[in-house]
């Protein structure tokens, strides 16, 4: 089902360079005397979470936080290893807001907006010294300076980092900022607290549901507004480079309640992660992409020395494919063309190492030619902990044997809608960082996802919460009725799935199985086929889901599994809508790449006269029949040229 | 692999609670935790309630995961967090014990689980920096030598995990706080703050943790290398104002 109107996406019109200046000018701001009359949600405490209620309530807001962790330290923002961009051009190899902004443009696959993009290139710089005066330790060169290297995608070094622990040191950056919030008195912050649904007043988002991790205990939270920055749904896929925790929750019921959820297809791939070794693993690690800026992908040029030692396969045995097929970003071509060359050397039956459903899932990522001409210090030095890791996990020594590496699911693109002030179609509800879907199109580039949620937590969010709570007056306290209809909502909710009627399976073996349809359908390559295929798989194991769902224990203190079957019912719900709009999308772009529109050479092939729109889904009161809203995007200040990397 | 595991079961904070003993087959290849997985799947399988236990990022990050293996908090491996301890390093064990971080100040929630909240508690007493949000000048107008920064580094790499604390004969979060003054106060930034580690010690006490007594227990079971020299350099931040 279509629908013709059209939404609204706010975007000022204008010069580039002035629409973020000129439209903070026309927001409202609420009186310093009068903020403290006001009280914000903040869902999630990641870098978005946490950056935005410290923000908030530095200015003088009561804030609510609440996160599932044991304390927001370690939200999943914690793991991002490789580094933040930011246009600062310290190199002065020509770096620009303008080419930022134009790299994440293009590296999106021209699927994003021309002001969103333009602002988050615009206030990247901001973040790095916001970082820097909270005491976040960034890489330094000897000179005292800050240190940059560079990232896939990018020909220049605009990624600062702080070792292979960036998003590390910026969480705690922002949670210290948080904590001082908190004993200040301007942050109430909740852990171990799980929201279960937003409550709506008058239409307006006014409030949650928490169910306390602990007691089970659903207690409602009434408020002017409700930010959520609960972070992707790559979860959905069971096997992932995210934490266990992250999941669709937040805004998969924020989305039933009428927000609109937009690009759900686009899943981004990361190439460089630890291969699958066996049927019962619960994750996959990620090696960053700084990696490729030394080291070499390989494959070997027969079958046959697939099984050899590849220390003992000659040099022109070897395949080093991307520099290949790709000669003038080599390595460091974005992670979707990276991914999926990788995929193409393996399904040709050249893939290294474990054995998985038949093949062999791995390409050598080397680095003996860098530690010959850098030297081992050097390397160790840059790499150091990411191959321990990499050695504690697979028990081999990169510096003495190449790496293997298969893609894997990283980050999702899509999120809720939101306008250019972050709002999301129900009136008060905003959503930040990789929660929403505006900034990165079709593909993130690399280093970007740390700096949206900053950019959207630091900066954008303090304004525009700020205009709109100008305009509305501090909620009274009062009996709505729509509380307690939300919450009875939520019990039912948790009711049925303490009591399926057949119960026989874990929570965690129906998501293994949602986990590999979406993994063959929706996955790297799509096809019609197979998607209306996985459409029809997931209905019947969401069917079978509700009557065999085996949860044990009570509801009444902690009980993981009754989580996490709650986190799996809304997965099954938006697995669905990603395969849907996934069909829709009759085209390739960035990560989605549909295999009847590829060029002949295998590249993805866009079809800008009919797809460039952002697709926006609206819940009918049907899981099964989304109503499809499209935004077109406009380009004014940059010709959606083909992706070339060659 | 087959194991014997005695794993503390307890159900309520304020109950007592007891080893429970479990057999189980595993893949030399998963993690530890990949085996606590497998061990619930047939606990819930059986009708049973699983075994609950804190973790999150599986990537030895985020400080979520706390096992006492064999009575070493995060296990046999050092400098390693328990989610990244694989079954192949326990080969030549047969039996394993795993139990929760023990501390008057980290009370027992239920099982494995223990409340660690009072970690953020000193967070909040002062370990930040106090600069206002969203505006801050240019980065590079503040040099700070590449030894300083890496030393900052070296200590703000704590997880906040409290392995050092369950490890402590005295239950001390001295390493945890030292690590995050000297981080802090190595910095230009962060040295204006000189009441920072009175602060936060005197928060240690009130939250219920003991003092350092020079055990450097805390230093051998951090899974982040976090050097007791930082202690030293919390004394001196501490004594010299
Ligand atoms: C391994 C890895 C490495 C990465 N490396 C990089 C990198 O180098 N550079 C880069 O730019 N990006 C990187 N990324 C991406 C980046 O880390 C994430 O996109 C980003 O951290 C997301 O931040 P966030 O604040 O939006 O969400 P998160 O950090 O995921 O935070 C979500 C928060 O929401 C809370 N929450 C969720 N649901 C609920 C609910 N229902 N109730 C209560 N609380 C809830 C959680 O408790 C948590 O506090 C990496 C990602 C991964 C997986
Ligand atoms: S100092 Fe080490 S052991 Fe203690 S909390 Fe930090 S990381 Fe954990
Ligand atoms: S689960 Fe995150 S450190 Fe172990």
């Amino acid at each position: 089902m279509n629908e013709t109107i059209q939404l609204d996406g706010h975007s000022p019109k204008g010069p580039l360079e002035q629409r973020w200046t000129q439209h903070k000018y026309n927001l409202r701001v609420v009186s310093p005397a009068n903020r403290k009359h006001y009280r914000i949600i903040v869902v999630g405490t990641g870098l978005a979470g946490a950056s935005a209620a410290a923000s908030l309530a530095e200015m003088g807001y009561q804030v609510t936080t609440v996160c599932f962790q044991d304390s927001p330290r370690r939200a999943h923002s914690i793991a991002a290893q490789g580094g933040i961009n930011a246009a600062k051009n310290y190199h002065n190899d020509g770096d620009s807001v303008w080419r930022l902004f134009y790299d994440m443009i293009k590296g999106g696959d021209f699927r994003a907006r021309e002001s969103n993009v333009f602002r988050l290139a615009e206030l990247s710089t901001g973040i790095i010294d916001q970082a820097v005066a909270q005491g976040v330790p960034f890489a330094r060169e000897y000179s005292g300076y800050l240190a940059n290297r560079s990232f896939g995608g990018a020909q220049v070094s605009r990624t600062f980092y702080a070792r292979g622990q960036t998003g590390q040191q910026l969480l705690l950056g922002a949670y210290q900022a948080m904590s001082r919030q908190v004993a200040l008195g301007h942050i109430r912050h909740l852990s171990r607290t799980e929201m279960q649904d937003l409550i709506l007043i008058k239409g307006q988002a006014k409030g949650i549901i928490t169910r306390n991790l602990l007691t089970g205990e659903l207690v409602s939270h009434l408020a002017d507004c409700v930010l959520l920055c609960t972070g992707g749904y790559g979860n959905a896929y069971y096997l992932s480079t995210n934490a266990k925790g992250c999941n669709a929750s937040a805004i998969w019921r924020a989305h039933k309640k009428g927000a609109l959820f937009a690009n759900p297809s686009f899943t981004q791939i990361h190439p460089t992660c630890i291969p699958q070794h066996g049927e019962l693993q619960s994750k996959l690690t990620l090696m960053s992409e700084s990696l490729r800026n030394d080291g070499r992908i390989w494959a070997p040029k027969h079958a046959k020395d697939c099984d050899r030692n590849p220390n003992e396969i000659a040099e022109s045995d070897r395949d080093y494919f991307l520099e290949r097929m790709y000669p003038a970003f080599g390595n460091l071509v974005p992670r979707d063309i990276a991914s999926r060359a990788v995929k193409l050397i393996c399904d040709e039956g050249r893939g290294v190492g474990h054995e998985i459903n038949g093949q062999k899932l791995g390409v050598y990522l080397d680095f003996a030619d860098a530690i010959v001409e850098q030297g081992a210090t050097t390397i160790n030095e840059k790499y150091g902990n990411l191959f321990e890791m990499y050695h504690r996990i697979t028990s081999e020594d990169p510096t003495q044997q190449p790496m293997r590496i298969y893609p894997a699911v990283h980050y999702t693109m899509g999120g809720l809608w939101v306008d250019y002030n972050l709002m999301t179609t129900i009136d008060g509800l905003f959503a930040g960082g990789e929660a929403n879907f505006s900034d990165h199109g079709a593909n993130r580039l690399g280093a970007s996802a740390l700096m949206q949620g900053l950019a959207d937590g630091y900066f954008i969010l303090p304004a525009t919460v700020s205009d709109y709570l100008a305009r509305q007056k501090p909620l009274a306290d009062a009996d709505y009725p729509e509380v307690a209809e939300t919450r009875l909502s939520v019990q039912k909710h948790l009711s049925r799935l303490l009591s399926a009627p057949d119960p026989k399976h874990s929570p965690d073996d129906f998501h293994r199985r949602l986990g590999q349809i979406l993994w063959d359908n929706c996955g790297m390559a799509r096809n019609d086929h197979d998607l209306r295929q996985a459409i029809m798989q997931i209905q019947q194991l969401r069917e079978a889901y509700w009557q065999q769902v085996k949860i044990t224990g009570d509801n009444k203190q902690i009980n993981q599994v009754l989580e996490r079957a709650g986190r799996i019912a809304d997965f099954m719900e938006l697995a669905e809508l990603m395969c849907r709009d996934a069909l829709q999308r009759e085209e390739s772009c960035g990560c989605h790449a549909r295999v009847e529109h590829l060029t002949p050479t295998g590249e993805v092939q866009r079809h800008d006269n009919q797809f460039s729109y952002v697709s926006a889904w609206r819940y009918s009161g049907n899981v099964s029949e989304p109503i499809l809203v499209k935004e077109p995007l406009h380009f004014d200040f940059v010709s959606p040229g083909i992706r070339n990397y060659q | 692999m087959k194991f014997i595991l005695h794993i503390w079961r307890q159900s309520r904070p304020a109950e007592s609670g007891n080893f429970r003993r479990y057999e189980l087959e595993v893949s030399a290849e998963s993690s530890f935790l990949e085996m606590l997985d497998a061990l619930n799947e047939q606990l819930i399988q059986a009708g049973e309630e699983p075994v609950a236990f804190d973790h999150d990022c599986r990537e030895g990050i985020c400080g979520s995961c706390s096992l006492v293996i064999n009575g070493e908090p995060h296990g046999r491996h050092r400098a390693t967090t328990s989610c990244q301890q694989y079954m192949r390093d326990y080969q030549d064990q047969k039996e394993l014990w795993i139990e929760p971080w023990r501390a008057a100040a980290f009370p027992v929630i239920q099982d494995l689980i223990t409340d660690r909240s009072a970690l953020d508690r000193l967070i909040q007493a002062g370990g930040y920096i106090p600069v206002r949000t969203g505006a801050a000048p240019e980065a590079n107008t503040i040099p700070v030598a590449k030894k300083v920064a890496d030393k900052a580094f070296d200590a703000a790499t704590c997880i906040g995990c409290g392995a050092c604390v369950a490890v402590c004969p005295n239950a001390s979060a001295t390493l945890f706080v030292a690590a995050k003054v000297s981080h802090l106060s190595s910095l230009p930034q962060g040295k204006l703050d000189a009441e920072r580690p009175a602060k936060m010690l005197a928060q240690m006490q009130a939250e219920g943790f003991g003092s350092c007594s020079n055990y450097r227990e805390c230093e051998r079971s951090c899974p982040k290398q976090i050097s007791t020299e930082n202690i030293v350099t919390l004394n001196r931040a501490l004594y010299r104002n």
